[in-house]
């Protein structure tokens, strides 16, 4: 089956000739008119349409958006906060870099419409301190918003007003976890809280009720608002509505970003139309579908069993190429859509290299808190290291197995599965290749092949 | 603290963004760093001072986030991505070229001034992999005979800037 159309809703304008990032090309295009729209409304209104859209957060846990809201503690008496996670740092992933750069004024139409709708007065956007640019652009547009009464106070000649401000973190990763975001905003080093009781939607930012949405999802608040969340949750497919930004890296002929109605594509139809299939001479041998540290998929293997559709149960047989590029159903298949970067690697990758890779990246980015994650991302990179550049005994990949199986559901954060699922899903498919790689690291590395640790 | 008129103004702009002084402890070292090229420790105590805190809540910052850093770097601060996409797709190349080219080591001044070479995590551009940043600028694709180009424009004192972001 042929791939279908994109469908580009939030990056409609990333790329075009002409486009600018400026207030005045924005308005052009129709923008702020969602807005001006939406401060006639009853705030509860809106929340019920982001409700009924369905939408599922866009920064790897696809918790849905409206439930987010609702959980918000809006009794306390306490200001209420949005906290823009702008810190995109998955591997792999690199949709918000556009939004920001080339589109920042549909992230703040999305951010105010969320504040309208949530009675919050200031926001945070916290971006990640490798996009400099990315802040600057952002200061620009808030300020250009602000001069034509879209920011600040009463907005639109209501009695409605919000601050947005600009936070730059500054290169850890960890500051995407919610929590350690907001720890990071707070002044300190980012280190994750414990939930409960620390739920941000009750004690955030400064121990107030805090909302934290991803810089993507916040677009589509934008976009519900204009067309409804009863049309909005007919884009996609149950329980995986909307759209979603596809971010392919590695080895295919054209990686890059594309938007698709969520599920409506398949993983084939992604790398071998869209992304023109994989580089000549080479074939596919792994994907890892939704950020590094969604678990590994291996070209060749089945994945069967039962599933829902509509109110029937039918049985499915999948392969690689076969699986619809949802929430649910990388879930089904034991990964993840995570934050929808998607990493190709070809039969040129030795999957022990890639996974020193993945574990140096880990151990570096762990934060240190506790001991299960600190030690044991440790302990992975520097056995991942030893084999590649040491010693590589056969027993290495049983050793790694039960290291990672000692972390995830030991941490304060999701940090711990996700520096154990790459380790774990490596061993689990590709176990030969590491009881193997003793002997295959005697032979020369063919030309050409890049070193990875 | 010798800072600059405009950091000053800056910094006390920025201040008032946060009910609670403390959160401007970051945008402070951004700000002080930019100024200065580095996080001295009489800088720790000038922004612990301006914000109401011990040294320690200024220094567990400085050690802990990747990108302050506490002694000078280069005139030109290339930073290579390491992580994954860019890896697979010669990312390792591309830092060794860079090293080679300016007789340098990882995280050294080179001699004669002109950069400090870094492999950094995930710069989030993987589909034009191997990615690199020269100071604030992105350079894709990024291959050892890109990575030789560059580092001829930045020994010959000539702009790197393509403009893309």
């Amino acid at each position: 089956m042929p791939a279908p159309q994109q469908h580009r809703l939030i990056f409609r304008h990333i790329d075009e000739p002409g486009y600018s990032n400026d207030l005045a090309c924005y308005v052009r295009n129709g923008g702020y008119e969602v807005l001006r729209k939406a401060v006639q409304r009853k705030p509860e209104e809106l929340i019920d349409e982001v409700k009924k859209s369905g939408l599922r957060g866009r920064g790897g846990a696809g918790f849905p958006c409206g439930v987010k809201w609702t959980l918000v503690d809006r009794k306390s008496g306490k200001p209420i906060y949005l906290v823009v996670n702008a810190d995109e740092s998955e591997p792999g992933t690199f949709k918000d870099r556009y939004i920001i750069h080339q589109d920042p004024h549909q992230l703040i139409e999305g951010i105010m419409i969320t504040c309208f709708a949530n009675k919050v007065e200031r926001a945070f956007i916290y971006i990640r301190g490798e996009f400099p640019e990315g802040a600057r652009i952002l200061e620009k547009a808030i300020a250009e918003a602000r001069a034509a009464n879209l920011v600040g106070p009463g907005i639109l000649g209501t009695a409605y007003g919000c601050e947005i401000f600009v936070h730059r973190g500054a290169g850890a990763y960890i500051c995407g976890e919610e929590t350690g975001l907001i720890e990071s905003l707070e002044g300190k080093r980012p280190y994750p809280r414990i939930k409960p009781p620390y739920f941000p939607a009750v004690l955030g930012l400064y121990q107030c009720p805090t909302i934290v949405n991803n810089v993507e999802t916040l677009c589509h608040v934008k976009h519900i608002a204009d067309m409804g969340g009863e049309a909005y949750s007919k884009i996609g497919t149950p329980n995986n509505t909307g759209t979603r930004i596809l971010c392919v890296s590695g080895h295919v002929q054209r990686p890059g970003f594309y938007e698709f109605e969520v599920g409506k594509v398949t993983m084939g139809q992604l790398l071998n139309e869209v992304c023109g299939g994989p580089l000549p001479g080479r074939t596919f041998k792994a994907v890892i579908p939704g950020g590094s540290s969604a678990k590994v998929l291996k070209f060749g293997e089945r994945y069967k069993g039962k599933r829902k559709v509509g109110a029937d149960m039918v049985d499915y047989d999948w392969g690689v190429d076969d699986i619809p590029m949802d929430f649910d159903s990388l879930a089904m298949i034991g990964s993840m859509g995570g934050s929808g970067g998607v990493i190709v690697m070809d039969d040129s990758v030795s999957m022990v290299e890639a996974l020193g890779n993945i574990n140096a990246f880990y151990s570096h980015e762990s934060c240190g808190q506790c001991t299960p994650c600190r030690e044991g991302s440790l302990w992975m990179k520097k056995i991942t290291s030893r084999m590649v550049h040491g010693d590589a005994r056969p027993e290495d990949g049983a050793l790694l197995k039960s290291v990672a199986d000692q972390i995830a559901g030991r941490t304060i954060c999701a940090f711990g599965e996700a520096c154990a699922w790459p380790t774990q899903s490596f061993i689990a498919k590709f176990g030969d290749e590491f009881k193997a790689y003793p002997e295959a690291k005697k032979q020369p590395k063919p030309d050409g092949v890049p070193e990875l640790v | 603290m010798n800072l600059k008129a405009e950091t000053l103004s800056r910094i006390d702009e920025v201040i008032p963004h946060y009910p609670v002084k403390r959160s401007a402890a970051l945008p402070l070292l951004h700000l002080v760093q930019e100024d200065q090229g580095y996080v001295s420790s009489e800088a720790i105590e000038w922004i612990a001072e301006k914000l109401g805190l011990q040294p320690i809540n200024v220094y567990e910052l400085v050690t802990f986030y990747p990108m302050f850093r506490q002694k000078p770097i280069g005139r030109r601060h290339i930073k290579v991505c390491r992580t994954l996409s860019c890896a697979i797709m010669g990312g390792y190349r591309t830092c060794a070229e860079f090293q080679k080219q300016f007789e340098t080591r990882l995280g050294d001044v080179s001699p004669g001034g002109d950069v400090t070479v870094e492999f950094v995590e995930c710069l989030a551009s993987c589909g034009t992999a191997p990615v690199v940043m020269i100071d604030d600028e992105l350079h894709e694709r990024v291959d050892a005979a890109r990575a030789r180009e560059l580092s001829d424009k930045i020994k010959a004192g000539a702009p790197t800037d393509t403009g893309r972001r």
